[in-house]
């Protein structure tokens, strides 16, 4: 047996009034391996890492137990010198990762000056070629750029960069891809496990992504509640899971559901003809910039009572369009049909029905809730546009759609005192109140846990049914999408590349990008074979 | 960055303008004649009717402002009727006494109140943060002349170290000079340390919080190259914006510092304008302070790019 690169045991890691995120973990890690760290919001993955690169946020510190690197027992006097060099991390957030103040080039050198005997050119060359070997399109000038520059999976690319040029001998990845949409999630993990693998270097792979786990893993530890409970190679683990929580966290991954009930046809509920959506170029002084074209002439119906899951990269213009169907952004060509009429240019009092019958669920429900209002409030607010509705008809209304959404308790709270799932079900709930005809829900899930996103796409398909709402479904998670859409629409710059029933989309894509993005969404089918 | 500097210069002319304007009404509402209450209840009419036509009060509204502004952008703001003299020279001479108490102030209390505020989020919740937010906080608290009292108490008369009253102008004798500006600079820096501090300690926290100082630390650069380089540009964007409130601010006039130590600032002279009834100089006054906080700001805003490259991308 190798002598182990990371030795952790009995790690505890704590907040003061008996707060225990890290209750008692042990693992190993051999030179070049990839342990993946799984579990959900609060089962301590994060701090478990944090804590042996010695980075945990202010409040947390370790209470107890040893970490060994390299055989050495890591202390705060000898973890400085090994940080770079020895062990390098990669965030998850690629927004606020990088220093907005300063140059790529100049965050990227200060570890070579630091750790190597490179000076001026030489650092500069080293820079250039990892970022040439990351991806990036034009080096020299990257070197220049600010990170507000470049898009969040680019940004990433140069994270991994700026963190594989001392070359790293573990690499801690704490959710390095949960912000990115599916394909990009897929380009920057093949090119970190590729970059790892060049220079043998071992990573720490933190994700709640099982899918995640099972490519790119060799070993897997499950986490809860600060403690490891499973342990295993990564593809016998999750074929086979013995604990019943990590079983839970497989069959949370996204199945497809039953197939669609052919439904008769009937008039489009919802129509976009040949939409356009211009955002206008940046302002100069005289003139304006180019064009945005975000949207180029699309044609959409949703019919009554239909699922549809509208699919695409970031940038692929899918929001744009979904909103722009709802008439929050301005069409700059084509028409928008409600129930037959056209309601492009309407305005004022004449578009009060159509706002009554569509309604928004929005992705993330920390922002997305008035931190102020209790949650009967916002539940209770879309009613009071309902003409003639009386205060206790509207009680009523509130009170069984909390009860429908399995809140019927909690009424009287505030949403910080609810957890993500939860909010997610208020955002759920205040947009079914008004019992509208058209629902868009805009990237739903993307902010919650599995197990969460598997019980909101329950709800939401169990409400469609019962309730007979037509759904748009705006995500660039296609094996999400599956489980709820009768149709799948498929996105790409700005126009659909694709479009049919979801079967048909998922077992015979036509386009090249629909294959892409399949082959880049974690299915369970593709993980157990 | 060029077409950003341009367009915040452009976009500084209608502030102006609209200032320009606010300053000519404000006088124009004052009940009663202008030149009636110049000259006082024991004028003749036939002065009253001689300032009246030099004034040119004859003329309609839109008409006299476009005297008036035209006159003021040579540089002519009319005459002090106290003493008859050119008003833009009166203020100039004063502006450049508080000018000078005023930037060297605030430049000593950011020089002390950037690094204490960030040593205080460094060190957040521990006793040196603590005693940080209670020195700031009770610097925020004091007024600014009983402060002055009190340092020309135990300065000036107890101690007997520096003078007490006076000024002497630094074309004279550095030395003496120094010696008056000394303790009203003292008292300046200790009032607007408190809410410079606080605002550096709170952007410096939100900062810190951020995953690239995560990165920093996790490449092995010390702590200081961390605050230095990493936290320092990035917290010190909204302080900034204070600054420039501050300095548009006091740079309008200290009245009350300048009247603690007897200072022959803009701020008194306002003040001494107000009490005569010196409407020339009250109205000039005005503006060029609206001019001055026009014009820092704009500084201000100029300066951000260097602290935060996004801005000149929006």
């Amino acid at each position: 047996m190798i002598a182990p690169l990371l030795a952790v045991s009995d790690l505890r890691v704590g907040a003061k009034p008996d707060i225990r995120a890290v209750d008692g973990v042990s693992f190993s890690m051999a030179p070049g391996e990839i342990l993946a760290l799984v579990g959900e919001s609060g089962s301590g993955k994060t701090a478990t890492a944090r804590a042996v690169i010695g980075l945990l946020p202010p409040g947390l510190a370790v209470t107890g137990g040893r970490i060994a690197f390299a055989g050495a027992p890591l202390t705060p006097a000898t973890l400085r010198p090994l940080r770079g060099p020895g062990i390098g991390m990669v965030f998850q957030e690629p927004m606020t990762s990088l220093n907005p103040a300063l140059p790529i080039g100049v965050q990227m050198a200060e570890g070579l000056a630091l750790h190597t005997r490179l000076r001026g050119a030489e650092i500069a060359a080293a820079c250039r070629a990892m970022l040439d070997r990351v991806g990036i399109a034009d080096p020299t000038a990257c070197l220049r750029a600010f990170p507000h520059e470049f898009s969040g999976g680019m940004r990433q690319r140069i994270m991994l960069a700026s963190v594989m040029l001392l070359r790293p001998r573990l690499l801690i990845a704490d959710e390095p891809t949960t912000a990115l949409d599916t394909l990009t999630q897929a380009e920057v993990l093949d090119l970190m496990v590729g970059l790892t693998r060049e220079q043998g270097s071992a990573v720490l792979l933190i994700t709640h992504n099982l899918g995640l786990v099972a490519r790119y893993a060799d070993r897997a530890l499950v986490m809860r509640r600060g403690r490891v409970i499973e342990e295993g190679a990564a593809r016998a683990l999750l074929a086979a899971p013995r604990e019943p929580y990590t079983r839970a966290l497989v069959d949370a991954l996204p199945r497809r559901g039953p197939p669609a009930i052919p439904r008769p046809p009937s008039e489009p509920l919802l129509r976009a003809e040949a939409l356009a959506v211009d955002f206008a170029g940046r302002r100069r002084f005289f003139a304006r910039g180019r064009a945005v074209q975000a949207v180029r002439g699309v044609d959409l119906a949703v019919h009554a009572g239909e699922s549809v899951a509208l699919v695409g990269g970031s940038g692929s213009g899918k929001t744009t369009l979904g909103r722009a169907m709802l008439r929050l952004v301005p069409a700059s060509g084509g028409r928008v049909l409600f129930r037959g009429q056209d309601i492009t240019a309407v305005r004022g009092a004449a578009l009060l029905p159509f706002r009554l019958a569509c309604q928004i669920v929005f992705q993330d429900p920390y922002s997305s809730l008035d931190p102020r209002m209790r949650i009967a409030e916002i539940v209770d607010e879309p009613l009071r546009l309902v003409p003639g509705l009386g205060a206790a008809e509207r009680a009523r209304r509130t009170d069984a759609m909390l009860d429908a959404v399995g809140l019927a308790e909690f009424g009287r709270r505030h949403p910080h005192e609810l957890s993500g799932g939860q909010r997610q079900r208020v955002a759920i709930a205040r947009a079914l109140v008004r019992e509208p005809a058209f629902v868009m829900a805009d990237e739903p899930v993307s902010a919650l846990d599995m197990t969460i996103q598997k019980q909101i796409l329950t709800l939401l398909r169990d409400l469609q049914r019962a309730r007979g709402f037509a759904c748009l479904f705006i995500s660039h998670d296609l094996a999400a999408v599956g489980e709820i859409a009768d149709r799948v629409v498929v996105m790409q710059e700005g126009r659909i590349v694709e479009e049919g029933s979801r079967d048909a989309v998922f077992d015979a894509p036509r386009h090249a990008y629909t294959r892409a993005l399949l082959d880049a969404a974690p299915r369970l089918e593709a993980l157990v074979a | 960055m060029i077409g950003y500097a341009a367009r915040r210069l452009v976009a500084a002319i209608p502030t102006l303008l609209l200032v320009a304007a606010s300053v000519f009404l404000l006088m124009r509402l004052i009940p009663g004649d202008p030149a009636q209450l110049m000259l006082g209840d024991a004028a003749t009419p036939e002065e009253v009717e001689a300032l009246r036509r030099s004034m040119g009060l004859g003329e309609a509204l839109p008409l006299q402002f476009a005297h008036w502004a035209g006159a003021a952008l040579t540089g002519d703001l009319g005459r002090s009727i106290t003493n008859g003299l050119p008003v833009l020279p009166l203020i100039l001479e004063r502006f450049g006494v508080t000018a000078l108490i005023v930037l060297v102030a605030v430049g000593l209390a950011v020089l002390i109140a950037v690094p204490l505020g960030m040593l205080a989020a460094w060190k957040q919740n521990r006793p040196a943060d603590l005693a940080v937010v209670g020195f700031a906080t009770l610097m925020l608290s004091i007024p600014s002349f009983w402060l002055g009292l009190i340092l020309l108490l135990v300065f000036g008369v107890w101690l007997r170290w520096l003078p007490v009253v006076g000024f002497v102008p630094f074309s004279e004798d550095i030395g003496a000079a120094l010696a008056y500006v000394v303790l009203p600079i003292t008292t300046l820096v200790l009032i607007e340390i408190g809410a410079l501090t606080r605002m550096a300690r709170a952007a410096t926290i939100d900062v810190l919080r951020l995953d690239y100082i995560s990165h920093a630390r996790a490449k092995g650069l010390s702590e200081f190259t961390v605050l230095r380089r990493h936290a320092l540009p990035n917290a010190f964007a909204p302080t900034l914006t204070l600054i420039g409130l501050v300095l548009g601010n006091l740079l309008g006039g200290i009245a009350v510092i300048e009247t603690v130590f007897t200072l022959p600032g803009l701020g008194r002279l306002l003040v001494e304008a107000i009490f005569q009834r010196d409407y020339p100089v009250v109205q000039g006054v005005m503006l060029f302070v609206a001019a001055i906080y026009v014009a820092v700001n704009l500084f201000v805003d100029l300066a951000y790019p260097v602290f935060d490259p996004r801005v000149t991308a929006e």
